[in-house]
């Protein structure tokens, strides 16, 4: 184990467009910083459009920051971060591809061996429960399990890290609670670190050690944290009806309500104007 | 009810059929100028009998299908390399652009008489006015292919750890081949129009030289057997296009 955090943001701030050429320039993140401990499970929750994507996309290694400093396990981050993996809130399977052909291409990407190949992501299909379905292509299968084959296709690469953007936001409830259990329980055996973004707050509380509250944007930047105290392991559909849950939940939202309701005039003013 | 409709449409269309043609055999009886003009359909019939028993229709029909396959093959291929090339390089397409934009808007059907002068009456005159057609398809559905990359699938593959080489590969090409598959028949059928037009214009073999040596002795039937044989035949690689199309495209959500 390292003692270094797994990911540590500095003083990251992201300016978009240039000033001047007739463009106003948007600052979506100003003098943020995050850490993520190694193993842990840190969810980011905020109003919608605060740049919590901007965040990860820095943190992943896709976005260069205007200012700050990215480290990965205490080396200074340079091109896209090769020990972690992403996954989208949007369908990123390769529609061309079946859904082992998926799970496996990250494994080729990296030069590993056909046969190897092979059975680590037949192994993984199977853990997501789609050993029999394998062959199908990404439109053949449910939103469900397009997720599982998304799921499946970052973790056979083994990253340390886990970056996921609302990864659940577009499936029903059932489904995504089953998810989310699948994925306390996989983060539990791997011991990866797990850096979480969604705007559902009931969600990045049963799932997180760890929750981070942004501020409305632009110039977002986080303005409180909250340990989550609840025992593990715990199950999702049970754990919202536990008292110390619900104190959490007034306490968090007591901070994020203010950021939403900014975010909302800020919205509608713009809508005005 | 589906099955008496289907009967009815297929009552309606041959009846229409056989008085075309009865129209035809009458209207050609009523006097030599006008058969002279229109041929009769029996004689037509005679004409396209006599080249499949005798066989010699296959060799022109070779020859047609052999310029319509390399004018395809060879036209798409370079159309993928440039067609790549210029949509990942901003700066050489800025450059390139008013050039493809001339030669694509120049009617290429005039090029005829220059390739006949530069590569003669053999196939390779014809191949290349097949190219110069077929290119221009492909190129502007390879370089939409390439555009149309949504940008979290490039990110995904990015982040599962692809280079720059490896994300052309398993994303840009794979992308642009679907752009070109979906219009292969566009393509397909206009190489073959590339290969008769060409063949029209001056050559030694094809269906198109068939046309035209009949035409120069005002043989009527000759040229309507011929125009019959091409249809078909242009008909036939239609339908082969569609069953290479759904093997091609079998991860399409239409094509399942």
């Amino acid at each position: 184990m390292s003692s270094h955090p797994a990911i540590d943001l500095k003083g990251i701030t992201c300016v978009f467009g240039t000033p001047g050429a007739g463009k106003q320039a948007y600052t979506a993140v100003r003098d943020a910083s995050l850490t993520l401990g190694d193993g842990e499970f840190v969810s980011i929750v905020g109003p919608t459009g605060c740049g919590k994507s901007t965040l990860l996309n820095v943190a992943a290694g896709l976005l260069v920051p205007t200012r700050g400093n990215v480290s990965i396990f205490g080396a200074a981050l340079a091109g896209v971060n090769r020990r972690a993996a992403y996954m989208f809130q949007v369908d990123a399977l390769l529609p061309w591809l079946t859904a082992r052909q998926n799970v496996s291409l990250g494994l080729e990407l990296r030069g590993i061996g056909k046969k190897e190949a092979a059975d680590r992501s037949e192994s993984w299909l199977r853990r997501v429960g789609l050993a029999s379905h394998g062959e199908k292509y990404p439109h053949q299968l449910s939103g469900g399990m397009k997720k599982r084959v998304a799921l499946a296709q970052v973790l056979v690469i083994e990253p340390q890290i886990l970056l996921m953007d609302e990864p659940f936001s577009a499936l029903d409830i059932q489904t995504r609670q089953l998810m989310e259990n699948e994925l306390l329980e996989i983060w539990s055996a791997e011991k990866k670190s797990i850096l979480f973004v969604t705007h559902d707050l009931e969600e990045a509380i049963s799932l997180s050690d760890r929750v981070v509250v942004l501020s409305a944007g632009p110039a977002t930047h986080p303005i409180a944290e909250f340990s989550i105290d609840l025992a593990r392991p715990r199950d999702v559909t049970e754990i919202i009806h536990s008292e110390r849950y619900i104190e959490l939940h007034k306490l968090i939202w007591n901070e994020l309500k203010e950021e939403v309701r900014k975010s909302y005039a800020r919205s509608m003013g713009q809508a005005a104007a | 009810m589906k099955k008496t409709w289907k009967l009815r449409v297929w009552t309606v269309r041959i009846t229409l059929l056989v008085a075309l043609l009865a129209w035809w055999q009458i209207a050609a009886d009523s006097s030599n100028t006008t058969r002279f003009f229109i041929g009769t359909p029996l004689s037509v019939a005679a004409v396209v009998y006599h080249w499949f028993a005798s066989g010699e229709i296959y060799y022109h029909l070779g020859i047609t299908l052999l310029e319509t396959v390399l004018a395809f093959l060879l036209g798409a291929g370079l159309a993928l390399v440039i067609g790549l090339w210029l949509a990942l390089s901003a700066f050489w397409s800025a450059v390139a652009d008013p050039f493809i934009k001339a030669v694509n808007t120049m009617p290429r059907l005039i090029l005829a008489p220059i390739f006949a002068v530069w590569f003669g009456l053999g196939i390779w005159s014809k191949v290349a006015l097949g190219i110069t057609i077929v290119f221009f398809i492909v190129f502007f559905n390879v370089y939409q292919g390439v555009r149309e990359v949504s940008p979290v699938l490039l990110a995904n593959v990015r982040m599962l750890g692809a280079n720059r080489m490896q994300l052309v590969r398993r994303v840009y090409i794979p992308s642009a081949l679907s752009w070109v598959f979906s219009s292969l028949h566009l393509s397909v059928g206009m190489a073959f129009v590339g290969a008769v037009i060409g063949e029209y214009l001056g050559s030694a073999a094809g269906v198109g030289y068939l046309i035209l040596q009949a035409e120069s002795t005002f043989d009527i039937n000759i040229v309507i057997a011929g125009i019959l044989v091409l249809t078909v035949f242009a008909l036939v690689l239609d339908l082969a296009v569609t069953l290479l199309e759904s093997s091609l495209l079998r991860w399409r959500a239409d094509s399942a």
